[in-house]
C-alpha cells in the first residue's frame, strides 16, 4: 500500500491540482462554499498522504525530515479549517518535488551519458565454443569474447584473433581510431569501428580502465567538502530546531496558524540542495570535457590556485626529443656510435631513444656491467672498454678531461636549449651530442589564459640542464625556471613556496613526479588515462591534453562560485521568510512553500549553468 | 566480509540518504562505518557479514522506505 501511494505521487499531485482548481473555480464562478471546501479537504488529505508516509518512515529511522515538518503543518491548517492553506501548501510542496526531480536529473546526465558508453552485455563463448550474448556481469577475467563493427568493447583485454580500428575517445578523448591486431590491449568502452576481433578478458567490471574513470567520478560527485559537511550537521539540527520553534510559537501566543506557518518558512530546502547541485555539474561537465576533478574540495582549493609548478618533458613539451646539434671529436666515429648504440639499447631513458633514432642501423655489441649514475647518466664495459655516456657533471667525476674547445661547444649547446649527453670511451670524450625537445604546439596561448584567470606564477622545475630549461621558459614566457633538479629537490622546492602561503599546484607526468603531485595542493596528472597517475593525482587531463588545464581552472573558478551564489540564495531565502513573517501582514503558508519551492529551482538552474560552462578564446574542442 | 554496490533508483531527496544510510546503518551485520549512500548516482556501498544477513534482506530495508533496488553486485572483500 506505502509503496502504490508513493508510485503514485505524480498522479496525485495532477488530481490534487484538479481539484484545487475546481474549489476555486466553485469558490469564486458558483460562489459554493461547500464544493469550495470539500474540493480542497480532498486535495489536501490525498496530497498529505505520501508526505506523511515519507515522514513516517523518516521519523522510524530517527530522521526528522522537511516531510515530518510539512505533515505537521498540513495537519495543523486542516484542524484549524484553513483547507486552503492545507490544499495549496501539499500540492506545491508535490509539485516542488516533481520538477526538482526532473531537473535533477538533468545535472546528473553528463555522468550518465558516459556510463552509457559501457554495454549492458557482451557475447561470451560458451563450453560448445559457441558464442552466445550475456549479461556483462557474468563475463570473467579469462573469458574469450567476440566483438563485432560498430560494438563496444566491453571489457578491458587482449586481441587472441582479428584485427580492426577501435575508436578510444572515451579513455583517452582522442577519437582517431588506433589500429588493433593480435596482442593488442583494448579498452572496454570503446568502440569497434570496423573489423571482428576475439578478445580474452584481462579485467572486467569496475576493475576496467573506464570503470575505475566511472567511479572515481561518481565518488568526486558525491565526495564533501568541509563547508557541504558543515551543512548537512547543521540541517541535520536545524529540521528539528524549526519544529521546536513552531512549538514554542504554538505555546507561548497559542496561535495555531503562526505556528505553523513558522513550520513551512522554516523548510531547509534550498540550502541542502544548493551545493551538491553545484558541485555535480561542475564535475560533470569536467569529466565531458577530458578533465577529472576529484571532489568538491579539489575544486575549492584548485579555485584559489596561485602558482603553478610544471614539469618540463613531456608536460610543456611533446617528451619525444631528437638529437638537434652533435660534434665529433673522435676519428673512428662509426666505431664510437656502435659502442654508443649497444649501451643505449638497454636503455628506456628518453634520451637514449633519441640516440637510437639518431644513429639508426649499426652493428652492436655485448654490453657488460651496466651502472645507471643517477641523474648523470651511464658507465659500462663494452668489448673491455670502458663507455661513459652522461652530462658533464658525469665526466668530472669520471676524471675525462674536458679541452677548452669542448667546454666552448657545451656553452654553445646549452644556450640553444639542448640537453647534453657526452660519450667517453676509456677516459677519452669521442662525443657530444646536443638533444632538444619540442615545445607542444599550443601550450603559449594556453599559459596566457592560465595567467587572464589569475595564476600569478608559472613555474618550470626540471632535471634538464638550466640552459634548456631557459630556452623553454623564454619561448612560453614562464614566471621562472629552475633546472637541474632531482625529484626530491621538486618537492621541497614545492614545500618552501607553500610555507609563504601560496596556493600551488603542480602539473605532470605522474610517474615519476609523484612525490610533486602528492605534496602539491592540487596535482594534476597528464594521464593517457591507462595510467596509475589517475589514482595518485588531484585532477587528471585526459589524453595529456594540456588545452584541458585552461578549461580546469576556469571551470573550478567558476563552480566555486555557483557554490557561494547557491548558499547566498538559499540561506537569504529563509532569513526573508522569517523576517516577513514578523514585520509584515501578507506571509502565509502558501506564499512561504511557494517562495521556497522556487528558491529550490533557482539552485538547481543556477548549478546547470556549469553544465554548459565553456572558456572564452580555449583551443578546447567538446568531445 | 562481501562487499555490496546497491543501484538505486534516482534519488531525489538529500534527506532520503540520511532515512537509507540510518537503516542499513541499523541492520545486523552490516559494518557500520562502511555504509555510504552516493546521492547522485543513486547507489549504496556497504561490507557486510553474509553469514548474519543476506544481501536480499539489506535489500528489503531499503525498498521498505519505499526505494525501489534496481540490481546489486556483491563482491568478496
Amino acid at each position: 500500500m506505502q509503496h502504490f501511494i508513493l508510485g503514485k505521487k505524480n498522479q496525485i499531485t495532477l488530481i490534487s491540482a484538479i481539484l484545487i482548481t475546481i474549489g476555486f473555480f466553485a469558490h469564486f464562478s458558483l460562489s459554493n462554499a461547500f464544493i469550495f471546501n470539500w474540493a480542497l479537504i480532498i486535495a489536501s488529505i490525498l496530497g498529505v498522504t505520501p508526505i506523511a508516509i515519507q515522514a513516517y518512515q523518516a521519523l522510524k529511522v530517527k530522521v526528522v525530515s522537511i516531510d515530518v515538518l510539512v505533515t505537521i503543518a498540513v495537519i495543523g491548517a486542516v484542524i484549524i479549517q484553513n483547507y486552503e492553506e492545507s490544499a495549496i501548501v501539499t500540492f506545491l510542496f508535490l509539485f516542488g518535488a516533481y520538477l526538482e526531480q526532473r531537473t535533477l536529473n538533468k545535472t546528473r546526465s553528463a555522468i550518465k551519458g558516459l556510463t552509457e558508453m559501457a554495454p549492458d552485455s557482451a557475447l561470451k563463448q560458451m563450453e560448445n565454443g559457441e558464442f552466445e550474448s550475456v549479461d556483462v556481469d557474468d563475463v570473467d577475467e579469462g573469458d574469450i569474447l567476440l566483438v563485432k563493427t560498430g560494438g563496444k568493447i566491453p571489457v578491458d583485454g587482449t586481441v587472441m584473433t582479428g584485427e580492426g580500428h577501435i575508436n578510444e575517445a572515451s579513455i583517452t578523448g582522442e577519437s582517431v581510431p588506433v589500429g588493433k591486431i593480435k596482442g593488442s590491449k583494448v579498452f572496454a568502452g570503446t568502440i569497434l569501428e570496423n573489423g571482428t576481433i576475439q578478445i580474452q578478458a584481462d579485467r572486467v567490471g569496475e576493475d576496467t580502465t573506464f570503470g575505475r574513470i566511472i567511479e572515481l567520478v561518481e565518488e568526486a560527485q558525491d565526495s564533501k567538502s568541509a563547508a557541504e559537511r558543515f551543512i548537512d550537521r547543521f540541517s541535520k539540527y536545524y529540521t528539528p530546531a524549526v519544529l521546536v520553534l513552531g512549538i514554542i510559537v504554538w505555546l507561548f501566543t497559542s496561535d495555531i496558524e503562526l505556528a505553523i506557518t513558522v513550520l513551512v518558512l522554516g523548510c531547509p530546502g534550498a540550502l541542502v540542495i544548493g551545493v551538491p547541485v553545484s558541485n555535480v555539474s561542475g564535475i560533470g561537465n569536467g569529466a565531458r570535457n577530458g578533465v577529472l576533478l576529484k571532489g568538491s574540495e579539489v575544486i575549492n582549493d584548485f579555485s584559489k590556485v596561485d602558482t603553478i609548478f610544471f614539469d618540463k618533458t613531456g608536460t610543456l613539451t611533446v617528451g619525444n626529443p631528437e638529437v638537434a646539434e652533435i660534434e665529433v671529436y673522435a676519428k673512428e666515429q662509426e666505431e664510437t656510435f656502435n659502442y654508443l648504440a649497444s649501451v643505449e639499447r638497454e636503455s628506456d631513458h628518453p634520451l637514449a631513444m633519441a640516440i637510437l633514432n639518431y644513429i639508426g642501423e649499426t652493428t652492436f655489441y655485448t654490453v657488460e656491467k651496466t651502472e645507471v649514475e643517477k641523474g648523470g647518466g651511464i658507465t659500462a664495459r663494452v668489448n673491455g672498454h670502458r663507455v661513459v655516456i652522461g652530462n658533464e657533471s658525469l665526466m668530472e667525476k669520471e676524471n675525462i678531461h674536458l679541452t677548452n674547445k669542448v667546454k666552448a661547444d657545451i656553452i654553445k649547446f646549452e644556450q640553444n636549449g639542448n640537453s647534453l649527453v657526452l660519450t667517453a670511451i676509456d677516459g677519452e670524450l669521442k662525443v657530444l651530442m646536443g638533444i632538444r625537445d619540442q615545445v607542444r604546439p599550443g601550450v603559449k596561448h594556453d599559459l596566457q589564459q592560465l595567467k587572464k584567470l589569475g595564476v600569478k606564477n608559472l613555474v618550470v622545475l626540471s632535471g634538464d640542464n638550466q640552459g634548456t630549461v631557459d630556452v623553454v621558459a623564454r619561448e612560453l614566457k614562464l614566471t621562472e625556471a629552475h633546472g637541474n633538479m632531482l625529484p626530491e629537490q621538486k618537492s621541497s622546492y614545492i614545500e618552501k613556496v607553500q610555507k609563504v602561503g601560496k596556493v600551488v599546484a603542480f602539473v605532470g607526468d605522474g610517474v615519476n613526479d609523484s612525490p610533486s603531485l602528492a605534496l602539491a595542493d592540487i596535482g594534476i596528472a597528464m594521464g593517457s588515462g591507462t595510467d596509475v597517475a589517475i589514482e595518485t593525482s588531484d585532477v587528471v587531463l585526459m589524453n595529456s591534453d594540456f588545452s584541458h588545464l585552461p578549461h580546469a581552472l576556469g571551470l573550478t573558478k567558476s563552480t566555486a562560485r555557483n557554490m557561494k551564489q547557491n548558499i547566498v540564495i538559499a540561506v537569504g531565502v529563509v532569513l526573508v521568510l522569517l523576517a516577513s513573517l514578523l514585520f509584515s501582514e501578507w506571509m502565509n503558508m502558501s506564499i512561504g512553500m511557494l517562495v521556497h519551492e522556487a528558491s529550490i529551482l533557482a539552485v538547481i538552474l543556477n548549478g546547470m549553468r556549469l553544465l554548459r560552462y565553456r572558456l572564452k578564446g580555449s583551443r578546447n574542442k567538446e568531445m | 566480509m562481501q562487499k555490496a554496490t546497491i543501484q538505486l533508483e534516482t534519488l531525489s531527496c538529500p534527506s532520503c540518504l540520511q532515512k537509507i544510510e540510518n537503516a542499513v546503518k541499523g541492520l545486523e551485520g552490516v559494518e557500520k562505518d562502511s555504509v555510504k549512500v552516493m546521492f547522485n548516482s543513486s547507489k549504496v556501498k556497504t561490507t557486510f557479514d553474509s553469514q548474519v544477513i543476506s544481501i536480499e534482506d539489506v535489500e528489503k530495508s531499503i525498498k521498505k522506505l519505499g526505494y525501489p533496488v534496481i540490481k546489486s553486485k556483491v563482491s568478496a572483500v
